[in-house]
């Protein structure tokens, strides 16, 4: 069969997608709860409770002000014990909701019962607004608030819902799991993505190394209009969202512009049913799926973590220590994550999962001499050329970088994992897209 | 003679004329009149475009110096690495006064040493501070402390600043060091800072920069500032050189006599002084001056 993929550039790692059986189990309930106030791409959510403030799950503790934030939502029910600096998934302290657990006592509005609700009800601007007034914010890793893409343009209209079931990163199953358990819920979600975004096709792009979650989804899709499963060949990065427009509908994002420029929305299966819970069942985004996985593991999982634990509670779930020889905890993906200072710091919304990996495989190579083996160029996504970048930056030469186009880079990290001289490419351009960044934003003030 | 040869010499001479012409009338047309004292000047300069002085190059420094002197005020301009002898050199020929300069130093506000802070995570990245910086808040944890990974080092024309293997921090060479600042913008978290380097070499600072509270600083780091301010006490009340910010104390260069009180009264020893300190006197005297010594590095190190 002739399966659909991008056209341009793309590695295919090891899956190493050893919690793909293990069923969703809920993790529990933290005694303590870190929720930290930037759970989104943007601003950080304002703080709307105090110390000593009694909350229920599902209360509002922090509100959006600016254009590109998200509302926050208690995952617990307790009292307000401080607002205070924790360490999070950026290594540095940030402020967060410090919420002492009391019992499991939700807000009334949710509505808890397992029955599916298919009628959507909302019309789409009712739709966007419960969407932003429940936190819902891109589950596929960037946290981008998913009420900003349904706002819409006047000059620019969508016609397709381009839903991101790729999982391209190696490792992760928590959609995949999602989309095998909750695929009727996904199903609405989208449906209501569709009717939100006034668009009446959708196409899941699934890669095939999920045959079971491809065959579930189709099934489930002959009982909703304008849904369409395409099974993808399996390529990193396909879930980037300009690799997996081009991969489905062959369209082309130009540099600088959005999906919307092309007709398109993007959106992962994760945030179609937390758009879902949000829309039909009133529940804000409080809680995500999250894989704990790791070749040293004895068991894997996959989980319903309350956002707010400590990621040391999915460790804990699957019965075990830190295995021996353990040498980084990865949060998100092996390509994209980040390693973690600490076991402790919080889940937040954009965690899909946690990576344990141990010296083989973490430890970088003492980088040799760039051969010009082009190998970089073969396989960035992007059409870039990363060790033409990582010299300039190397160099701090950030106007030449800047021709170079290097604020293209979707820092997926394919060049420095096929380098056979190990040279620390994505590091290098990282450091001169920042800078670049940096000049680009203060010439605009300007 | 060979007519091809004639014909090409006739045609380029004619070509070569008029593209003289159109030179000549060019070159008149948009004539820049340059003083050329600004080049007698950067003569004068040390040449090394470092920056120190804060204009693009040794060039630019010279066009503002030639510039000052015409309008009479030279005060505020100076070259670190030249120094008081540069600059009354360009004074002499130039005819005007020369500001006096305070002579500056980098200083390394860090005392998290390996010993003090103890690594807790590893990093096996590229060797450049500003990459690290943004990824994590460094080994030991401390958001503010010294990464040890030399961008300072690197980016210095005086080979004036080297990483100290035992401790992981950088040291800086006093008499190598010319006050140029390029490592201070070189480092991400702005550590070194550039201090008056004192009358015979005396100088007290605060070897830290974290604004944590004093229990979470000391939890990565036995040498940070605690924020108790027993230093801001102990400042002679007549010279209250002490600022104190943010959890952090920090002294004002302009106030401090370097008497060094506050050094030995720091109970983490996050104040440094490049003598040595006087013995802890009783509050009844605080105006205790002690006798100048020279520069020791024990207090340093």
């Amino acid at each position: 069969m002739n399966l659909k993929t991008f056209k341009r550039g793309g590695v295919h790692p090891p899956e190493n997608k050893f919690s793909a059986g293990v069923p969703i189990q809920p993790l529990g309930i933290p005694e303590r709860a870190n929720i930290i106030l930037l759970q989104n791409l943007g601003a950080p959510s304002v703080p709307v409770v105090k110390k000593g403030d009694k909350v229920k799950v599902g209360t509002l503790i922090g509100k959006a002000e600016a254009f590109i934030s998200s509302n926050l939502h208690s995952s617990v029910s307790g009292t307000v014990e401080k607002i205070d600096d924790v360490v999070g998934f950026s290594g540095y302290k940030t402020p967060a909701v410090i919420i002492k657990v009391e019992g499991d006592e939700w807000e009334e509005s949710i509505d808890r019962s397992p029955d599916l609700v298919t009628d959507i009800e909302l019309e789409p601007e009712a739709i966007v607004e419960k969407i932003k007034e429940m936190g819902i914010v891109g589950l596929g890793g960037a946290t981008f608030p998913a009420h900003v893409k349904y706002l819409g343009s006047p000059d620019r209209k969508a016609d397709t819902l381009v839903v991101n079931g790729v999982e391209c990163e190696p490792y992760l199953t928590s959609d995949h799991r999602l989309m095998l358990e909750k695929a009727d819920e996904i199903m609405v979600g989208i449906r209501v993505m569709m009717k939100a975004g006034r668009v009446d096709r959708a196409l899941v792009g699934i890669e095939a190394n999920k045959p079971d979650a491809v065959e579930n989804m189709r099934n489930k899709a002959e009982n909703y209009p304008g849904i369409e499963i395409v099974p993808l060949k399996v390529m990193y990065p396909q879930g980037a969202e300009k690799q997996l427009v081009k991969a489905l509908l062959n369209r082309e994002i130009p540099s600088g512009k959005l999906p919307l420029d092309v007709g398109c929305i993007v959106n992962n299966v994760g945030t179609a049913f937390a758009v879902y819970e949000a829309v039909q069942k009133n529940k804000p985004l409080i809680e995500r799926v999250v894989t704990i996985t790791g070749k040293k593991l004895k068991k894997t999982g996959n989980f319903l973590a309350r956002v707010g634990s400590p990621s040391s509670m999915l460790l804990e779930a699957v019965g075990e220590t830190m295995p021996e020889g353990t040498r980084k905890i990865i949060g998100g993906g092996p390509m994209m994550g980040k390693a973690l200072n600490s076991i402790d710091i919080p889940i937040y919304k954009g965690t899909s999962g946690l990576v344990l990996v141990d010296e083989a495989e973490t430890w970088r190579r003492e980088p040799l001499n760039c051969i010009r083996c082009a190998k970089c160029v073969g396989v960035c996504p992007m059409g870039l050329e990363p060790y033409l970048l990582e010299k300039l930056a190397k160099k701090e030469r950030f106007d030449a970088c800047e021709a170079e186009s290097i604020v293209d880079c979707i820092e997926c990290g394919s060049c420095s994992y096929t380098c056979p001289s190990a040279l620390p490419l994505l590091d290098y351009i990282r450091y001169g897209k920042t800078n670049v960044m940096r000049i680009m934003r203060e010439r605009r003030q300007k | 003679m060979n007519p091809v040869i004639l014909y090409s010499l006739a045609t380029l001479g004619v070509l070569a004329a008029g593209a003289a012409m159109i030179l000549f009338f060019v070159a008149r047309k948009f004539r820049v009149d340059e003083d050329p004292r600004i080049d007698e000047v950067a003569d004068l300069l040390p040449g090394a475009n470092c920056g120190g002085c804060g204009y693009p190059g040794c060039r630019g420094f010279a066009e503002a110096l030639v510039k000052a002197a015409d309008a009479g005020d030279m005060s505020g301009l100076n070259c670190p690495p030249g120094g008081g002898d540069t600059m009354a050199a360009v004074g002499a020929f130039l005819g005007a006064e020369v500001g006096e300069a305070t002579p500056m130093v980098a200083v390394v506000r860090c005392g998290g040493t390996c010993e003090k802070a103890p690594p807790k995570l590893e990093y096996n990245g590229p060797a450049k501070c500003d990459i690290a910086h943004k990824l994590f808040s460094g080994t030991n944890g401390c958001p503010y402390g010294c990464l040890g990974l030399g961008d300072c080092v690197a980016v210095c024309d005086y080979d004036a600043i080297h990483m100290d293997k035992e401790t992981g921090l950088p040291v800086v060479d006093d008499e190598k060091c010319v006050a140029c600042g390029l490592c201070v913008t070189a480092c991400p978290r702005r550590i070194i800072e550039l201090r008056p380097k004192g009358k015979k070499n005396r100088r007290v600072w605060v070897n830290c920069i974290n604004k944590e509270k004093g229990a979470v600083a000391r939890k990565n780091c036995q040498a940070a500032c605690i924020a108790c301010q027993i230093c801001v006490k102990t400042c002679p009340e007549k010279i209250q050189a002490f600022i104190f910010k943010d959890n952090l104390a920090y002294i004002d260069t302009d106030k401090c006599i370097a008497c060094g009180l506050c050094v030995p009264v720091c109970p983490t020893g996050a104040i440094l002084a490049t003598f040595t300190p006087p013995k802890p006197k009783p509050k009844t005297k605080p105006e205790a001056k002690p006798e100048p010594k020279p520069a020791s590095e024990e207090a340093t190190s």
